[in-house]
């Protein structure tokens, strides 16, 4: 969203118009579904003992962040305030009804703009799966949404610093994408690495998974990029294939680099390939065309596709690699975004370098600095506030056994063999049995 | 020649094999098994049924060794697979009647690796 779009939302004659509302009821849906999209993503890169706690991180922020955003974040994000925070005229939903906000209702607007905040919250955990106890993450992801999440998300699309000053952040680049990658490396810092890194083979334990988990993701992507023009018109429908193109392009380019290296394309370069074009494309989505969304996409992967490379061989454990494809994915975007802009393609945007307007690569990379800057040290003051309180971490002899057995007392795959039905309204045991076949349940 | 068995914790696998690894004990064989040691068992819950999960999953490691290798092989094993909680499992050392080697046709202490140190 730029400026002059939410000066016209603000200005307009408020009035609900029924196609923006009706592209919007879906795009909100759309986004929601990212993030169990996440989880089948994460999850299938873990090992299978890790399997549900991952998945969970993912699934437990619906429910966290999701009723956070209603009672306070939102407010926090999105109300009246100053430059650095909104305020709280519209906690706990006061003054949220269906009036026009915008041309929507206000309540999807508010429910649209907490899908975002769910998934961002939920792409951190990417970075910390198979060692941070579960309490202390939801914790983290509660404190993590109210103190960076939200003034970041005011900064750039509430009326704060960084959309005054003219920061093109379409969908969330650096709000989303650099926000959650840049936390993402300090939470791993801060963790440290799990007890079997760079000791042991770590390896993803249903690559389908991720293939399904990538898949849903663009999917649901549609409505992040689409919806975030905030309207069923021409701009939503440029941000909708631009979200088509520069995933297709950084997947040829993440095949081909995974050929040239090793002589081989692999299912999770190609996962990881669309999710990295995706992320790149998200500031830029509804600024620039569709030739220059291919270019971006096609330029995305070789950052993000060297990062990981390298950072796979240094003591550095972001797990899952959040940060070189979230971080280094919307670094690149955001500055892309700042080189192809054109106000052909967007006359509320701005032009960008190629179109002869150099300044606004720098008022991208201001944008870029802050996100970094405030996200890394407000993500370092949490997790270390957090761990004076308690322990982050699993205890070694619980990291070996797995996070499913010891946060979550279930197992992804059990056969059931070996146990023993617990009867309800006894202590006594009953005979051994396949406890989970109906037969035993009755 | 002895053959030893060890049930082991499938988490401390890696630890074992890294210390069998630097006593210089080649050649195993690795295998999933359920069993318990007596260890509390672990309470698990679906859908309101609560299970007690009174098998756990163990590794199961067989090694044949020359009678030089016996005490290095049990002592690497009880060094890698040790936390000092319940359910850290056993070493068996087994007499061994023969050993043939598929390949060569060898037998006995020629077919267990490693071979004695005074024929290296």
């Amino acid at each position: 969203m730029t400026l002059p779009l939410l000066l016209a939302l603000q200005d307009a004659q408020p009035s609900v118009v029924p196609a923006d509302t009706a592209w919007m009821l879906v795009s909100t849906a759309l986004v929601l579904l990212m993030t169990p999209a996440l989880a089948f993503f994460y999850g299938g890169l873990v090992r299978s003992k890790n399997s549900l706690n991952t998945m969970m991180m993912s699934f437990a922020a619906l429910g966290v962040v999701g009723v956070l955003w209603a009672l306070l974040a939102y407010s926090l994000a999105f109300a009246e305030g100053n430059a650095w925070i909104g305020g709280t005229d519209n906690a706990l939903l006061a003054g949220v009804g269906t009036e026009a906000k915008g041309t929507l209702p206000h309540v999807l607007f508010m429910a649209y703009q907490g899908t975002f905040a769910i998934i961002t919250a939920a792409l951190i955990s990417g970075a910390i799966v198979e060692r941070m106890r579960f309490g202390p993450y939801l914790a983290f992801i509660v404190l993590w949404t109210l103190f960076v999440y939200a003034p970041v998300a005011h900064w750039v699309w509430g009326g704060g610093w960084l959309m005054t000053r003219g920061v093109l952040d379409f969908a969330g680049g650096t709000v989303v994408h650099i926000n959650a990658g840049v936390s993402a490396l300090v939470a791993a810092l801060v963790l440290g690495t799990r007890k079997d890194y760079s000791r042991q083979a770590i390896l993803p334990h249903n690559v389908p998974f991720v293939l399904l988990g990538a898949g849903l993701l663009w999917f649901g992507w549609f409505g992040f990029n689409g919806g975030s023009a905030l309207a069923a018109n021409e701009l939503a429908a440029l941000a909708f294939t631009n979200t088509f193109l520069a995933p297709m392009a950084t997947l040829v380019v993440w095949v081909l680099l995974d050929y040239f290296r090793t002589g081989r394309a692999t299912a999770v370069g190609g996962a990881t390939g669309i999710v990295v074009g995706l992320v790149a494309v998200t500031p830029a989505a509804g600024f620039i065309g569709p030739t220059s969304a291919l270019l971006l996409g096609a330029i995305a992967a070789f950052p993000s596709y060297f990062t990981i490379v390298a950072r796979s061989r240094t003591r550095l454990d972001d797990s899952l690699d959040v940060f070189a494809g979230h971080g280094i994915g919307g670094l690149t975007g955001a500055l892309l975004t700042g080189v192809f802009a054109s106000k052909v393609w967007n006359p509320a945007g701005n032009d960008g370098l190629l179109a002869g307007n150099p300044g606004q690569l720098a008022t991208q990379a201001l944008g870029v600095a802050a996100a970094i800057i405030y996200s890394a040290l407000a993500t370092f003051v949490i997790l270390k506030l957090l761990g004076l309180v308690t322990a982050l971490r699993a205890a070694p002899r619980a990291e070996g056994l797995g996070m499913d057995v010891t946060q979550h007392g279930e197992e992804a795959y059990s056969t059931g063999e070996g146990s023993i039905l617990v009867m309800p309204d006894t202590s006594a045991t009953a005979m051994p049995a396949r406890a989970l076949t109906p037969q035993a349940a009755s | 020649m002895k053959l030893i068995v060890a049930v082991i914790r499938p988490d401390r696998l890696n630890e074992v094999l890294e210390a069998l690894y630097r006593a210089e004990v080649r050649g195993l064989t690795v295998t999933r098994v359920l069993g318990h040691g007596g260890e509390t068992d672990r309470v698990e819950t679906y859908r309101g049924t609560t299970v007690k999960m009174e098998l756990q999953e163990k590794v199961r490691i067989e090694i044949g060794v020359s009678e030089p290798f016996v005490d290095a092989t049990v002592r690497a094993i009880l060094s890698g697979a040790h936390t000092g909680e319940v359910g850290d499992g056993k070493v068996f050392v087994l007499d061994v009647g023969q050993v043939h080697r598929i390949r060569t046709g060898e037998r006995d202490e020629n077919a267990v690796t490693p071979r004695p140190l005074t024929e290296v």
